[in-house]
């Protein structure tokens, strides 16, 4: 193992960290003044309120993104799997089985968490009993889960039929509590609930130590296989939850649903200084990852300096970008 | 020290393929005791302590611990028996503090279910103060440490739950010789807390000074088993080198026949 690392001196390698840590913030510091010189409506509380709600998404999908990461693994899935929830959730929720606006909703949101949990759930098996690299794996499963949208939407597109039930789930998008949108508090719960999880749980610990090291985590008697299952649970779950933010937006599934969600969620937690190889992992950088991203969006939109048809290719560079400096800044 | 070894691992074999990499083997060890595990690399010293550790399952053979049979399938066995392993690699997780390091697997919990790091920082701060009184970065992750402050923290790990068996694969390979020098120390502290070791080498100039009693392998087999002071250091590189069992040894399966009597 690293043996070279072991011998730094002690000031700088906790210099690195602190910089690591810091340097998505600065990041986003940097991004508003840049925003704010480009365009006065920029910090406008409209326009940001509007870049949080939504960055919502990819927050809540880079966060489960953070535990698998952070244990070593990758997803490549989530994007066709939040189309996959969506449209089975739609569906559902198409079939009025349940009495009641509020309780077919109910209904609809637990039948998309169960989704999103058993499809991370397969993710998470196929790779570790099967012992195959999460990258083919994930990347198999994307491709199965948006075949089988695609099929469920009979090629189109899976739309809400009922106005009343779209009416009554448009505030989970649309609304707020006491002028906070509602997608930006689920943001803050999910991720206090993530970071509690991460820092605060003997299986938090455990992700920790099977992304540092996977055979020291056997030998201390850490089941290696449950932790890394139950990081691709957490991300199904994340989807889910990201999904009922999602569909009372557009209160439909489409061919482009998800798509590029796993880049954007992956960049953000990249950004947010979570390590790509494991072993760290930051619940609150991850959240500032996804605020770039959609930072970088909203300029480009406001400033007229690229077209907005290149954003995936800016927020491509910047993933590329992130890891550069992360490396620069291991190094020195 | 007692009559009853505290382990007394008989006869064991395992195979990986066609290899014999531990061939009918025996070994023991008593309270208070060092014993240096020797030979050359690929000898089958490490596959032997796996087997010990719980990390290899044998095909053959038979461990007892205080002079029962102990029925060793992973690695959590081998701690219920109070056998703890340091590995050649410097095995901790990187990115994680001291404390984490040494709980790990074993977290200590508030009564609420969460992680207790005060208590668990308390304890390494004693821990550690036992061991390397010097050591005073319990805030770092562990990959921020020399070699030597992590080699402690790794002892420190194994004993923190009582054991009273103490593998250790090479712990001075990735040392210095300063760092090597303090896990000496470390060794004599143990020692005398009645802590049986087994220290594993595939240098005899490493070990030998540390040592009360030499095991040598060749090959996957034992060639001889003798007390430190009843033969030189040229008689166990013979045992290494060519197998060759000298008269103050007790020679082991692995020993050239006819040579015996030297
Ligand atoms: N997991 C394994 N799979 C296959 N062969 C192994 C394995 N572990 C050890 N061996 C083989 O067993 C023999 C003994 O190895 P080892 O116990 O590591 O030697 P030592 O520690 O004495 O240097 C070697 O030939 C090695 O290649
Ligand atoms: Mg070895």
């Amino acid at each position: 193992m690293s043996n070279t690392t072991a011998a730094q001196p002690a000031k700088r390698s906790l210099g690195d960290i602190d910089l690591r840590a810091v340097a998505p913030f600065v990041a986003l510091a940097v991004l508003f003044v840049f925003g704010a010189m480009v365009n006065p409506n920029f910090l406008g509380l409209d326009n940001l309120t509007n870049v949080v709600t939504r960055s919502a998404f990819i927050a809540i999908i880079a966060i489960g993104a953070t535990f698998v990461i952070s244990a070593g693994g990758l997803d490549l899935s989530v994007g066709s799997m939040a189309a996959f929830v969506a449209g089975t959730m739609i569906l559902f929720l198409n079939t009025g089985a349940v009495a009641g606006d509020s309780g077919m909703i109910a209904a609809a949101m637990c039948l998309a968490l169960a989704t999103g949990a058993l499809c991370g759930l397969a993710n998470g098996l196929i790779t570790t009993l099967g012992r195959i690299e999460p990258f083919i794996v994930t990347l198999g499963t994307m491709g199965i889960f948006r075949a089988l949208t695609i099929y469920l939407a009979e090629g189109g597109s899976i739309a809400m039929k009922s106005q009343e039930l779209r009416a009554a789930y448009r505030p989970i998008y649309f609304g707020n509590v006491l002028g906070v949108p509602i997608p930006v508090i689920v943001i803050l719960v999910v991720a206090i609930l993530g970071a509690f999880i991460l820092y605060r749980t003997r299986f938090g610990r455990h992700v920790m130590a099977v992304g540092s090291n996977e055979e020291v985590a056997r030998y201390s008697g850490i089941s290696v296989n449950r932790v890394r299952t139950l990081t691709y649970v957490i991300q199904g779950i994340c989807v889910a939850i990201a999904v009922l933010v999602y569909v009372p937006r557009l209160g439909a599934a489409t061919p482009t649903t998800g798509l590029l969600w796993e880049l954007q969620a992956i960049t953000a937690v990249v950004i947010g200084g979570t390590a790509l190889r494991g072993g760290v992992g930051r619940i609150w950088g991850t959240i500032c990852g996804a605020l770039i991203l959609e930072l970088v969006g909203n300029i480009m939109v406001l400033s007229d300096m690229v077209s907005e048809y290149l954003i995936g290719a800016v927020q491509g560079a910047i993933i590329i970008i992130a890891m550069l400096i992360q490396r620069s800044l291991g190094r020195r | 020290m007692s009559n009853i070894p505290l382990v007394e691992m008989e006869n064991i074999s395992i195979a990986f393929g066609g290899i014999r990499a531990v061939d009918d083997a025996s070994a023991d060890l008593h309270a208070g005791e060092v014993v240096a595990l020797l030979g050359h690399n690929g000898a089958g010293k490490s596959t032997l302590i796996k087997i010990l550790s719980g990390a290899y399952k044998r095909d053959g053979g038979t461990i007892k611990v205080n002079g029962e049979e102990a029925v060793i399938n992973n690695p959590r066995d081998a701690k219920a028996y109070g056998i703890e392993t340091i590995y050649q690699t410097l095995a901790l997780a990187d990115n994680v503090d001291t404390a984490a390091n040494l709980y790990l697997g074993r977290e200590i919990m508030t009564p609420w279910g969460t992680l207790d790091d005060v208590a668990m920082e308390a304890k390494a701060r004693e821990v550690m103060g036992r061991l390397n009184p010097r050591f005073q970065r319990f805030k770092d992750p562990v990959k921020a440490l020399s070699g030597g402050q992590r080699q402690s923290v790794a002892i420190a790990r194994a004993i923190l739950f009582n054991a009273r068996i103490l593998i250790m694969d090479e712990p001075t390979a990735a040392l210095g010789p300063q760092e090597t020098a303090q896990v000496g120390e470390l060794i004599h502290q143990l020692k005398s807390e009645g802590i049986g070791i087994f220290l594993i080498s595939h240098d005899i100039h490493d070990v030998l000074h540390l040592a009360d009693r030499v095991i040598v392998m060749k090959n996957g087999r034992v060639v001889g088993t003798a007390r430190v002071g009843d033969v030189t250091e040229d008689e166990i590189l013979g045992m290494i080198i060519l197998g060759k069992c000298p008269p103050g040894a007790i020679p082991g399966p692995g020993a050239i026949s006819g040579v015996v009597l030297g």
